[in-house]
């Protein structure tokens, strides 16, 4: 008789821990409720779709970026030289297309301004990731000099000029729309889709996260280690460079110096929020995108109730403390 | 490294490949310079180079002992920038205010790295990101995002204006003065040895009973302190509070470290070698301006930061051929 009425007891007990395990291993997502509930009740307008648009079009640039950060931070790297490839792709994109070739030959032009500053942003992670795998080189110095010259390349290309453009197929990418939705939203899914295939089904994505636990022990089991981490760093170059693509496509102009400006921050943060730890050996792809529409909700909570801009930097650096302080805890 | 006790040139020299490399490529730079230009020995060219590289040295000094512990400091810059608006603030009580002000000010914000870092375990990577966002926007608020301007009666702007002596500018004498003595402590006290023994093996350290949380929040204090002196000259060379300053100055910074042969690892680390690392770079500099002003070549700022990172890879190509491949920082 007792066993029978102490279980729904127990049954009640068990929940609530289930329900304080699931919360410990879902803050991000409760945070982004909470949010978002915030916002319905105190943020005019926030129902609004001109504001979800606005929102899913800034958030899309940090979430690819901080996509392909979360690989690289999973081998126990760091990318500093993001925003200095988005600047390089986003200046060479508008060279193209508003070129002679271009002009002569519209579709060729269209395609290779989506091709080619994509094929650079490769060609800067291909660097990162010989100086990390082949020299050694610690990643902070190794993308340290795509840092510091990469957005120096960006100006020199265009003179330090801002390009203006208007090109209705190009724009597509920044202001296209699918199912009433915006088009770089969709992208966003889509490449988080795939990378998270990439990640968590295919052979490259077991070794990356075997490198990231422990490099030694992978090398020794005869994982490929230099291939995968250069494979790493050449995929976050390359979703830079698309992230790039977009931010001129949104805005129709194009600024080497502004483009990308403190990117790596806002990425670094998002996969931080997201899950991903510092040492290496894990690669939460949603939660990327998940800790991008955070720091993207905060940013924008604040601002749409009259805070300042200075303000919102110091909360954005009480929610990277304490996303990082929880995670410390759940390790132990 | 441990048991020097007395002054040894020569061990400077030649005790370690990575830090010869950086005198070697330093004395060489500055014959160049002399062959080549006629002013570039003179008193007025060495004078405002080193007035100008003052605040850079210094926080590459700071910078120095805190990745020496294996930790690093991404908030110097804005450091910086937050504490020459305090000191701007501060000037109508004069130097005696402003100064220790400034110093205090950064201290403070070193001693939130080390509670971060040391009670919170937040990775040094994470914990000053934060601070960085922090303070910059504590700077930005506080100025309301607008230079601070500096009274030119009062006697705070005879530091970054006036010589001592007649000769050199204060910042100069305060910074040989500073390094001075932080090399005396890295090199002759036990917390100096502590510092060292961290980045060596932290475990190893703990269980040899060295008080391992005391030597972390020293090197954190002391980069902030330093981040924070840095501000005080920048405040009174300008002749105002610059709380939009300080962008990169953590990379430049951690550049000078790792060229004057520190791992980021840590466990190894000289102050000489790191003046001198942050003297090259500025060097560097120095001699682009030279070529530039002789007509010879037409350098824009971009193309300058292009070479810059061209000049960062050459030297860290230079260093791991001569030290050979070191050992990757996860082989854990």
């Amino acid at each position: 008789m007792s066993a029978t009425e102490a279980s729904p007891a127990e049954k009640g007990v068990m929940q609530i821990e289930s329900f304080i395990g699931f919360a410990k291993r879902n803050g991000g997502l409760i945070a982004l409720i909470a949010i978002i509930l915030f916002n319905i009740a105190f943020t005019p307008n926030f129902l609004h779709p001109q504001t979800f648009f606005v929102n899913i079009s800034q958030v899309a640039t940090i979430a690819v970026v901080a996509v392909g950060m979360t690989l690289v931070i999973a081998t126990g790297g760091i990318d500093l030289s993001v925003g200095a490839v988005m600047a390089l792709a986003g200046a060479l994109a508008p060279l193209i297309f508003t070129s002679s070739f271009a002009e002569a030959y519209p579709m060729l032009g269209l395609a290779a301004a989506f091709v080619v500053p994509v094929l650079v942003a490769l060609l800067c992670g291909l660097f990162n990731g010989s100086l990390v795998s082949f020299l050694n080189v610690q990643p902070i110095i190794a993308t340290l000099i795509l840092f510091i010259s990469g957005r120096g390349i960006a100006q020199v290309l265009t003179n330090g000029n801002l390009q203006t453009f208007s090109h209705k197929g190009f724009s597509y990418l920044g202001t296209g729309k699918i199912l009433g939705l915006p088009f770089q939203g969709w992208l966003v899914i889509a490449i988080a889709c795939l990378i998270w295939w990439l990640v968590h089904r295919s052979l490259f994505g077991r070794y990356l996260l075997a490198i990231g636990g422990n490099e030694t022990a992978a090398r020794l089991a005869g994982a490929p280690v230099r291939r995968v981490k250069i494979g790493a760093y050449v995929l976050c170059a390359g979703l830079a460079g698309i992230a790039g693509l977009i931010v001129v496509a949104i805005n129709s102009a194009s600024d080497a110096a502004r483009i990308g400006n403190l990117m790596e921050l806002d990425a670094i943060a998002a996969a931080v929020v997201g899950g991903a730890l510092l040492q290496g050996g894990r690669a939460p792809i949603f939660g990327a995108i998940l800790g991008a529409i955070i720091i993207q909700l905060v940013k924008y909570t604040l601002l749409a109730n009259g805070v300042a801009d200075e303000v919102a930097l110091v909360a954005k650096a009480g929610i990277i403390i304490a996303a990082v302080y929880l995670q410390q805890g759940r390790k132990e | 490294m441990l048991d020097q006790s007395a002054f040894d040139l020569r061990r400077y020299l030649t005790g370690n490949a990575q830090t010869t490399g950086v005198f070697v490529a330093l004395i060489a730079l500055i014959l160049f310079g002399l062959l080549r230009y006629e002013n570039f020995g003179s008193a007025y060219n060495i004078a405002s180079f080193l007035n100008y590289n003052a605040m850079f040295i210094l926080i590459s000094i700071g910078m120095c002992f805190v990745i020496m512990t294996g930790g690093i400091d991404l908030s110097v810059g804005s450091v910086a920038a937050f504490t020459s608006v305090v000191a701007a603030y501060l000037s109508p009580y004069g130097i005696e205010v402003a100064l220790p002000g400034g110093i205090l000010a950064g201290a403070a914000i070193g001693l939130l790295n080390g509670f971060f870092v040391v009670a919170m375990r937040i990775p040094p990577f994470i914990a000053t990101l934060a601070t960085m966002l922090g303070a910059k926007g504590g700077a930005l608020i506080i100025s309301g995002a607008q230079t601070v301007s500096i009274d030119w009666t009062s006697n705070f702007t005879k530091l970054g204006m006036e010589k001592a002596f007649g000769i050199f500018p204060w910042a100069i004498v305060i910074v040989a003065l500073v390094a001075v003595i932080l090399w005396v402590v890295l090199e002759h006290t036990s917390l100096g040895r502590t510092v060292l023994a961290i980045g060596g093996s932290e475990d190893a350290s703990k269980l040899m009973g060295l008080n391992v949380n005391r030597a972390k929040f020293f090197v954190y204090v002391l980069s902030g302190g330093c981040a924070g002196l840095a501000g005080v000259f920048l405040a009174s060379g300008f002749g105002a509070g610059q709380p939009l300053e300080g962008i990169g100055w953590e990379l430049s910074a951690i550049a000078s470290v790792v060229v004057g042969g520190t791992l980021l690892t840590g466990g190894l680390g000289s102050v000489p070698a790191t003046i001198a690392g942050a003297l090259l770079l500025g060097l560097v500099f120095n001699i682009l301006n030279f070529e530039n002003g002789r007509g010879t070549i037409s350098l824009s700022a971009y193309w300058q930061m292009v070479i810059r990172g061209a000049f960062l890879f050459i030297v860290i190509l230079l260093q791991s051929r001569m030290s050979g491949p070191v050992a990757s920082p996860k082989e854990n």
